[in-house]
């Protein structure tokens, strides 16, 4: 009898190659930034431009990131997730117009609580409303995707509709608070204050939410949900609980996003949820569907792809996330970061 | 010969055979039985959603395919007839050069994109057909040089289609252009409704049904699915085209909000759901109790909300342009409760 051999193992370390492919994602943002720079050749407006693309990035990428985990978690397909993006900006807009005294003065203090106030409401109207859209909407149709889709789409029409009920059919205008007004000059560029403060906003929810799901207990669950739902299940933990909380939590994000698209264009109507499903979609898409970190890069991608394009050639804006996204399904048809599922 | 016509496809149901008998006689009578110039738009209306709500279902109801894209293809078939017709003079020739050309730019834009997402995961192809249908009804309310923007275009057809051909009297009716263009309607959306008929029951409809029940399957037995999609969608789409002509032939004018709009989706998915998926004959139901609906029901609505006026909140739920609301409810509710539509339940209620 032959001895088995010893099973060494060794781990080779990763080609060049191997490692910046690995990298290219996260690596896309900065190149994307570079090409940018040279082919808009003035530093101030293209500085500009970085930082309203990357505002841009960061609300999408709040509006994304409940969907993109949603599926994951659970494979449902929500159509449905710009109702709350709708719903986040009317709750949020009209907590801002009744706090009006507050807003128009130039007390910075004032200012922020109106603002927070605002985010709070719409965080937990629409946080509520996702909790009945899951159980009364999403719950009878799991595992279908088809019926999943269309029976959301309809939920979508219905709550939109419920918007021009309650809100009347006319678009709303609002102001932004007094001391978020304006911009500020850095380098010869004008960045607008409310901007980076949308790209300070996002930049801390997506840390919060990486802490929350790489250090935490019950991001380890979301995670491991993710990747193997019968196994967590299997060990004794309630994924379905899980998944109504990360709706929850998704439809409020989602919300907060709207509140916050709101502000950025300074009107709002009860189409914009459905407008930004567009872009939401892509930015799934392009990150993969499933994962957070993927729609974070995609986000960013599609924010100042849109912006560079619509100032060098305005016409192409429209067409430029369509081709982003061909492109990137060209080059990775699962999109960037892929979910890997055990299946 | 009437089998064969069907493609061996019998509505099996007596009930079915029925309505179906009598939304066929009211369509190629219509001229004759109804009075007025709005049963006549009404019926060519009915006449052509009845093909593009078919043509959905062979993606939606037979192949198992969500395609939020399908006003983009008969919008580009409208927006293909329109275009010749303006530039191109009027004539017949420029109808079938837009109505051709339509259908070929419908295919292939069918075919990058479903090359492109059902390539990957089907689910991908519903989202990106949502993408790429706002990216063109943007684009052409943007290029208002050639497609006129928002208000779209206006163009002559051919004088023999339009009511300035006066042909005589026929039964106690003036017979006008209009009316011959009302036949030329008909019998197109016949013809195709047939053609659609016959690829669904075709050995390629049946590999089609294989994939909806179970994709994975299909492929081991050897289907290349992805193939078979594509094809779908190819077919489904250069038949909304050509109905897409056909609507354009009928209005005399295409217009982002006519042939684009969300909301034509919309109402395409609610016919495709109440009528039955997976049944070309509910394609002629859902369309025609639809758009009988949307032609009367609003009406209704408009007496009910005055009636209600001095109750609160009622009167604003009842407004006639809340309609979509109630559709979607309706809608909502026919995906729970009658899954296979109305064709399914007759169907079930004729076998008990």
């Amino acid at each position: 009898m032959t001895v088995a051999p010893d099973h060494k193992p060794t781990f080779a370390k990763m080609s060049l190659g191997e490692q910046l492919d690995k990298a290219m994602p996260v690596l896309l943002i900065p190149i994307l930034v570079v090409l940018g720079f040279f082919a808009i050749g003035a530093p101030s407006s293209w500085l500009t431009l970085t930082v309203s693309g990357l505002a841009m990035g960061m609300m999408i990428f709040i509006m994304a990131s409940g969907l993109t985990l949603v599926f994951g978690l659970m494979d449902v397909i929500n159509f449905g997730h710009g109702a709350f993006v709708s719903v986040g900006a009317f709750v949020g807009v009209s907590v801002l117009i009744a706090l009006g005294g507050w807003t128009g003065t130039p007390s910075l203090l004032l200012n922020i609580a109106a603002v927070l106030l605002a985010v709070v409401a719409a965080m937990a109207v629409t946080g509520v409303m996702g909790w009945g859209f899951e159980r009364v909407i999403v719950k009878p149709v799991y595992g279908a995707h088809l019926k999943q889709i269309l029976v959301t789409v309809g939920g979508l029409i219905v709550v939109e509709q419920l918007i021009h009920v309650v809100w009347g059919p006319d678009e709303i205008f609002i102001n932004r608070p007094e001391t978020l007004k304006g911009a500020i000059t850095f380098a010869g560029a004008a960045m607008e204050k409310y901007r980076l403060l949308a790209v300070a906003i996002g930049l801390v929810l997506f840390i919060a939410m990486r802490m929350v799901l790489r250090r935490t207990k019950v991001g380890l669950i979301v995670r491991a949900g993710v990747e193997n739902g019968p196994m967590v299940e299997a060990l004794g933990y309630r994924l379905r609980m899980v998944f109504v909380g990360v709706f929850i939590a998704g439809s409020a994000l989602a919300g907060l996003g709207g509140v916050m698209w709101g502000l950025y264009q300074e009107v709002i109507t009860a189409g914009m949820g459905e407008r930004m499903m567009v872009l939401v979609f892509i930015v799934a898409i392009i990150g993969g569907l499933g994962s957070v970190e993927g729609a974070f890069i995609g986000a960013l991608l599609v924010g100042l792809t849109q912006n560079y394009v619509a100032f060098l050639e305005p016409k192409l804006a429209l067409v430029s996330n369509i081709a982003l996204m061909t492109a990137i399904l060209m080059w990775r048809p699962q999109g960037m970061l892929p979910v890997v599922k055990a299946k | 010969m009437l089998t064969k016509l069907l493609s061996g496809d019998q509505p099996r149901s007596r009930a079915l055979t029925a309505i179906l008998l009598l939304i066929l006689i009211c369509l190629a009578g219509a001229p004759f039985l109804f009075d007025g110039v709005r049963p006549l738009d009404t019926a060519a209306r009915i006449c052509i959603f009845i093909v593009l709500v078919a043509s959905y279902d062979l993606l939606l109801g037979y192949a198992g395919i969500v395609s939020f894209a399908h006003t983009m293809f008969f919008g580009l078939g409208a927006y293909g007839v329109a275009l010749a017709s303006t530039h191109m003079g009027r004539g017949f020739d420029a109808l079938i050069v837009g109505s051709v050309a339509g259908a070929l730019a419908a295919v292939v834009l069918a075919l990058m994109i479903g090359l492109f997402s059902l390539r990957v995961r089907a689910i991908f192809f519903a989202m990106i057909t949502l993408a790429v249908a706002s990216a063109v009804a943007v684009l052409v309310s943007q290029f208002s040089g050639l497609t006129g923007g928002e208000d779209g275009l206006t163009y002559k057809i051919p004088r023999v289609l339009t009511s300035a051909n006066r042909m005589g009297e026929f039964l106690g009716t003036r017979i006008s252009g209009k009316i011959l263009n009302y036949y030329l309607i008909f019998f197109a959306s016949l013809a195709l409704f047939l053609l659609l008929l016959r690829i669904v029951n075709s050995p390629f409809g049946r590999v089609l049904q294989a994939i909806r029940e179970n994709d994975f399957r299909a492929e081991a037995i050897g289907y290349r699915v992805v193939w078979y999609r594509t094809a779908a969608t190819c077919l489904s789409a250069a038949t909304a085209a050509l109905a897409g002509s056909l609507f354009a032939i009928w209005l005399r004018y295409v217009g982002p909000d006519t042939t684009l709009s969300f909301e034509i989706m919309l109402d395409i998915l609610l016919m495709v759901v109440i009528g039955g998926m997976g049944t070309m004959y509910g394609a002629v139901i859902g369309a025609t109790l639809f758009i009988m609906a949307q032609t009367y029901l609003q009406n209704l609505m408009g007496v009910a909300s005055e009636a209600t006026h001095n109750l609160p909140l009622l009167p604003h739920l009842l407004e006639p342009d809340r309609w979509l609301m109630w559709l979607g409810i309706l809608f909502i509710l026919s995906v729970y409760f009658f899954p296979t539509g109305i064709v399914g339940r007759l169907r079930e209620r004729g076998k008990a």
